[in-house]
């Protein structure tokens, strides 16, 4: 792709927005439609793009498999453990009430922590999966 | 604070120990943390099966959201002891798994078998203890890609396509169960089963319940793979490591079955789905077709596997004969034959694990000479296969007692003697290994052949004492059994 | 009986009859995930056509308006879509590994090899 400089230059100027829209689907999703699926794949897209226009050698600079494998674990562990949180402060299995001393701030951080741990786990797993077909001649 | 929340930890801390599992990339790592999570699965699931059978059934609001808005997980006598079943054989197949799996799946990929294994297990869990209909898929969906990802590992090529076989059908049968969800969604207006249930009546009739029933039970048929619907699973369970398919072969068909008993007794309730609809003549005849063909087919196998693979479709037949008599002593004998159908299907197929192990391969003519060579676990083939022929003593012979009893109650002769006239084709292709292993000599220079290593013998020798201990003392499992059936069937009326 | 006003459920049993059926009668593997898709995205319609209340908006509550679809089908399909792609996911790549082992993706062509000694 080193030569069509069109596709190079506009994939440099998207690439900020596509992310920063990723963010804040992700973190504007207590207010309105968004959340962390969405956000997972819209950041997703945008690296698979990267990785598209520049090669893969270069994305695999930015995300190294060892990085998206932790990263995936990581987003399903911190919601896992949010729940765990909760529990050892008394409540229900994810009851995020507790998580604060007030039930709607509690209910805030809750959604929030979760929604992350989503939206880390979903970006991880699409931008892998597109490593694991993509990689596949390389072998 | 763990004993209120057991319900919800039996499910999270196997989905826990997945990633980590992950994190660790190590096999070693990644087995300790496994088996760790499997054997807390067990003790959750005996520990909850004891409060259900003092107090009765439990009931957890996940999320502090109370039962008809949030999810609700429910335990009760069935769901209790099948929990038990399941994680039971998880800690079996894991103490057995580190010698076979070195053999057949590559080393580098250990953790990831390790991280499936537990999906599997969180899955088929949580399809258990959950009282959310949807959740049902969900958690159907999490054993069955796991699943496939499990038997995918195998080392033959054609573990690849059995489990693209079985991916297709897989996903037809939860899609299917998944648009009868949808439809009944649609009429209630919920999607908790207790609630469902008691808002289900005045719809009933209505054409969309019943076909929210139709799309149900071909959905859990293909999954149970009740004959016609079996076909991706004799190749799935002959291609997958020899691990995998024990598991497999222990569990996840029978908590299809589970589903099956949960969704006609519990949502749908006995009278709507056994007498306004031909549900139940139609499961019947479709189930004794299938003890009988499949296991006359399993009779012609030259792979060890597939044979048994065919008898497990077989077996299937049996506990849906049960579930179909719509009584307490067939519901009984049907919940019976559940949990001794995993134990002595689980002990013939780490039975040829080992043989595999040892020999490479499952082909019944290379069987000869194992008699002598391997006595251990050919005897404990021999034991197993006895309880799969019904012999007394062995758990085998209470199933059949129950489903005939069951069949005498309602003065179906036909059917008692088909279940005796069955038994005589479980003769016919145990008898076939038996007598290559210990009456065929072996092929010339195959004297290195030794017994499997301990670590191997011992949990399927758990196992294979289970059958005996189960088929003396028959309280422990018929007691709970029974207790389930009739709170099944009470649960309607 | 008004055969067009459940438009919605035509246009469900039609994607679903006809990734059925791809299913059923294609031997390329690949094909028939594409099928298997569209007879899971038919039942993802089937949920969100479920529901649409009738003057209903978005449910995010608002003063402004007083009737609200239902939120419960979408959440409900967002996770059977994740469940969707994650079956693609894996099912591509068994396809992936059976094209490495076989060198096709015909069922046939994988049978006639598979009957070689």
């Amino acid at each position: 792709m080193k030569r069509h400089s069109v596709l190079r230059v506009v994939a440099k100027l998207f690439l900020p927005y596509i992310l920063l829209f990723a963010l804040y689907v992700q973190f504007h999703g207590d207010f309105g439609p968004g959340g962390g699926f969405q956000a997972g794949v819209i950041f997703a897209a945008a690296f698979i793009l990267y990785a598209l226009i520049f090669g893969l050698r270069t994305a695999h600079k930015v995300a190294s498999a060892d990085l998206l494998r932790i990263l995936m674990a990581a987003g399903l562990l911190l919601y896992a453990s949010v729940g765990i949180v909760t529990m050892l402060k008394g409540g229900a299995y994810l009851d995020y009430n507790f998580l604060r001393h007030d039930p709607v701030h509690g209910q805030h951080l809750g959604i929030l922590l979760v929604e992350l741990g989503v939206g880390v786990t979903v970006a991880a797993v699409m931008v892998t999966i597109f490593f694991g077909f993509a990689d596949r001649k390389n072998r | 604070m763990i004993r209120e929340n057991l319900p919800a930890l039996q499910v999270v801390i196997p989905l826990m120990a997945a990633p980590i599992c992950i994190l660790f990339k190590n096999g070693r790592a990644a087995y300790g943390i496994a088996l760790a999570a499997t054997l807390f699965a067990f003790g959750a699931a005996i520990s909850l099966l004891t409060q259900v059978l003092g107090v009765g059934p439990i009931s957890y609001e996940l999320g502090g959201w109370a039962a008809p808005w949030g999810i609700e997980y429910r335990v009760d006598y069935l769901s209790g002891f099948v929990l038990v079943l399941v994680s039971g054989m998880g800690v079996v197949v894991q103490l057995f798994s580190p010698a076979s799996i070195k053999r057949e799946i590559d080393e580098e990929k250990h953790y990831l078998f390790h991280c499936a294994f537990l999906l599997c297990l969180t899955g088929l869990l949580g399809i258990v203890i959950t009282g959310d209909a949807f959740n049902v898929f969900v958690f159907l969906e999490i054993s069955a890609l796991s699943s496939y990802i499990l038997i995918s590992l195998g080392k033959h090529r054609r573990a690849l396509t059995s489990a693209y076989q079985y991916l297709i059908m897989g996903t037809i049968g939860s899609t299917f169960i998944l648009i009868g969800i949808g439809l009944l969604y649609m009429m209630t207006g919920t999607l908790n089963m207790a609630d469902i249930a008691a808002r289900i009546g005045p719809v009933a009739t209505t054409r969309t319940v019943l076909a929210a029933f139709a799309f149900f039970t071909v959905g859990v048929s293909i999954k149970m793979a009740l004959f016609p619907l079996h076909l991706w699973l004799p190749n799935a369970y002959a291609y997958a490591p020899s691990v995998v398919t024990a598991f497999l072969a222990a569990t996840a068909t029978k908590v299809a079955v589970y589903v099956l008993i949960r969704f006609t007794f519990t949502i749908f309730g006995e009278h709507f789905a056994f007498e306004e609809t031909p549900v139940a003549t139609l499961l019947m005849p479709l189930a004794l077709i299938g003890i009988v063909v499949a296991s006359s087919i399993a009779i012609f196998q030259k792979s060890v596997k597939r044979m048994l693979a065919y008898s497990s479709v077989a077996q299937i037949g049996y506990i849906v004969l049960g579930v179909s008599f719509v009584s307490v002593t067939g519901l009984t004998g049907g919940i019976v034959h559940l949990f001794n159908h995993a134990l002595m299907k689980g002990g013939l197929f780490l039975a040829v694990a080992c043989v595999v192990l040892r020999i490479g391969s499952d082909r019944i003519d290379d069987f000869a000479g194992l008699g002598r060579r391997m006595p251990v676990t050919m005897f404990a083939f021999v034991v197993a296969g006895l309880s799969m022929i019904g012999v007394p003593l062995t758990v085998g012979f209470i199933s059949k007692w129950f489903l005939i009893q069951a069949a005498i109650e309602k003065g179906w002769w036909p059917v008692a003697a088909l279940v005796l006239l069955s038994s005589l084709l479980a003769v016919a292709y145990i008898w076939r290994v038996v007598e290559i292993a210990y009456f065929r000599k072996p092929p010339e220079g195959e004297d290195r052949i030794t017994e499997a290593p301990v670590s191997m013998l011992l949990p399927m020798g758990a196992l294979i004492l289970a059958t005996i201990f189960f088929g003396l003392n028959t309280e422990a499992t018929a007691g709970v059994a029974r207790q389930a059936a009739e709170y099944l069937m009470g649960a309607v009326r | 009986m008004d055969y067009f006003g459940l438009y919605n459920y035509w246009i469900v049993i039609f994607l679903m009859m006809t990734g059925f059926y791809i299913v059923i009668s294609r031997d390329n593997l690949i094909k028939k995930l594409i099928g298997l898709n569209i007879f899971q995205t038919s039942v993802f319609l089937l949920f969100i056509t479920m529901g649409k209340v009738k003057g209903g908006t978005a449910p995010i509550i608002n003063h402004h308006f007083d009737t609200y679809s239902n939120p419960l089908p979408h959440v409900l399909i967002l996770t059977a879509i994740v469940v969707g792609v994650a079956t693609m996911a894996v099912g591509l790549s068994l396809v992936v590994r059976i094209n490495e082992a076989y060198h096709t993706i015909e069922e046939d062509d994988i049978h006639l090899v598979e009957e070689e000694p």
